[in-house]
């Protein structure tokens, strides 16, 4: 029994991890055609790291990505902070309307959104769809990840510790900056970091809320699949696939150390 | 000490703590998906722009041509099938990790495609499917002649799976990181055969995490429209590609509001169905 289990779980990481293979040997492969291996080349790396459109795309990911995930942290912390620590009216309607970004299938948001800037630019000529949408629109569906992550470390929160910083004089925004924030700390950073990957990620949602000059790199990846591939993306793919691994390790080393 | 805070510095610290998410949220969630039901309710016009008359026509059309039908069906089921695979893939897989001497880095190794760029992943599965492609390379290899893997049905069910598969695996893991096993060796002690213990002692406990993961692999699974789109071609249409196909070159954005709202209310009515049977906690702990 424990046997067929391991051999089940093996075949599954292997079909896991066969895509992610096959586009990492074909990064290094010399044939521009087919997947037939005809020798070991660089070339793909040099010729993405000339590609100035390539580069431009990354610098458009990166703006979006920065920009969306500090506004999200900061909303999504204050709003986490106001759901644990209030109760006011419509309080449920608004821990429903939370929920709407993670659980709607995202082409329904994202069409919602483009319809959105449609309507207010037929009134007031005003947003053109550019980075600009786009990162409005991811801050839309971060702000929900964002204060669902924090809050649950939040209500893991010994009350008694705010409590005593208030019975000893400090006032609210000292109370929040010196014992609450701290304390909260982690489900920032997780919040932020799981903002930031969501948002580089994103396809669908850019996609109906980019314009001209907006173009971004899964954008970038999704017509060139299109419209025929260049080795090159195979050489993207891979150092993305790579900054991942890079990213996700560290990230569990930094949290085994504080454990 | 420090007297309480008044009502009116209560609602200052609320208004600073809740308001500007909740603006962000009303602004960009909520009057979105009105002006989605709305425009669900208008007309095409000429050049494709929403004009009145208002009405009940686009879901009338909707609901009345078989081809929207089918499309709702075909939806349903492609997600309904490649969710049972997954299960089938990730449920044993759960129990390997958490028995594991080495979890940490069996479920980084599950993480890892999880945090790959999504299109990526759905481009792999072209090189390997497509006429010169890494399949039909050892289907050659083997004598036999080479297959038309792309676009097909088949290729949409691999790619889903492959990639919601870790969406379903993680929930699970923590299902199965809190089994009391204690059951198991009682289930033994009272005279219970292997299949029979793991049924009666072990298999409800992980009910809740199936549940959760299914919920996480099926909705997602339902709306995609990527994977039917570069996998499937032109051969095999979801809810998500009608709705893309509408707002793009179709020009029917009226049309197309009536279709996504239609998908909203199958995610929400399901979601409505999980609450039911798991409680809210259900849906905290769903995200």
């Amino acid at each position: 029994m424990k046997r067929l289990l391991s051999i089940h779980a093996w075949l599954v990481f292997a079909f896991l991890y066969l895509p992610i293979a096959v586009i990492v040997a074909l990064s290094f492969n010399q044939s521009r055609f087919g997947v037939r291996f005809t020798g070991f080349t660089f070339d793909w790396y040099v010729r993405l790291f000339s590609n100035e459109r390539i580069l431009e795309y990354l610098t458009n990911t990166l703006i979006v990505a920065v920009v969306s995930t500090v506004v999200s942290t900061v909303l999504g912390t204050l709003l986490a902070v106001g759901l644990v620590r209030h109760r006011f009216r419509w309080q449920n309607a608004l821990r429903y309307l939370l929920y709407v970004p993670v659980v709607v299938p995202d082409v329904v948001m994202g069409i919602s959104l483009l319809l959105l800037f449609d309507v207010v630019r037929d009134a007031i000529g005003w947003p053109r769809l550019s980075l600009f949408t786009i990162i409005l629109a991811h801050i839309s569906f971060q702000i929900a990840y964002v204060t669902l992550v924090v809050r649950a470390r939040l209500m893991l929160l010994d009350p008694s510790l705010e409590e005593a910083a208030k019975d000893l004089g400090a006032t609210p925004w000292l109370t929040f900056r010196e014992v609450t924030l701290p304390l909260i700390m982690p489900g920032v950073v997780s919040g932020a970091l799981l903002a930031f990957s969501l948002s580089l990620d994103d396809f669908v949602v850019t996609f109906f809320t980019a314009g001209p000059g907006s173009t971004t790199l899964p954008l970038y990846i999704y017509s060139s699949v299109k419209l025929g591939v260049s080795p090159e993306i195979h050489a993207l793919s891979t150092l993305m696939v790579g900054i991942t691994i890079l990213v996700l390790l560290l990230g569990t080393l930094f949290w085994r150390k504080r454990a | 000490m420090r007297e309480a805070a008044t009502p009116w510095e209560r609602l200052r610290q609320m208004l600073i703590t809740v308001g500007p998410g909740a603006l962000w949220l009303g602004l960009f969630v909520l009057i979105p998906t009105l002006i989605m039901l709305v425009a669900s309710l208008m007309s095409r016009g000429s050049l494709g722009q929403l004009v009145p008359p208002f009405g009940l026509h686009n879901y009338l059309r909707f609901f009345s041509d078989p081809l929207f039908l089918e499309i709702i069906g075909r939806s349903l089921w492609i997600g309904l099938w490649s969710t049972v695979f997954i299960m089938l893939l990730g449920y044993p897989l759960a129990f390997y990790i958490a028995q594991s001497r080495h979890k940490e880095v069996l479920l980084l190794l599950v993480v890892i495609p999880f945090f790959t760029n999504f299109l990526i992943r759905v481009y792999a599965w072209i090189v390997i499917f497509q006429k010169e492609g890494l399949l039909n390379g050892l289907i050659t290899a083997f004598g036999l002649p080479p297959a038309e893997l792309l676009p097909s049905t088949l290729a949409v069910y691999v790619a889903t799976v492959y990639t919601y598969l870790p969406f379903f695996v993680l929930p699970l893991y923590a299902a199965v990181e809190r089994i009391d096993w204690s059951q198991l060796e009682a289930a033994y002690d009272l005279g219970a055969r292997p299949i029979r213990a793991f049924w009666e002692a072990i298999f409800p406990q992980t009910v809740p995490g199936l549940f959760e993961g299914f919920l996480l692999v099926f909705i997602p699974a339902v709306g995609t429209f990527v994977i039917a789109d570069l996998l499937g071609g032109g051969k095999v249409t979801l809810i998500g590609n009608l709705i893309q196909l509408q707002f793009g070159s179709a020009q029917n954005w009226a049309f197309g509001s009536a279709a996504s709202m239609v998908l909203m209310a199958m995610v929400l009515l399901g979601l409505w169905l999980y609450a039911r049977t798991q409680g809210e906690k259900g849906l905290d702990k769903l995200v």
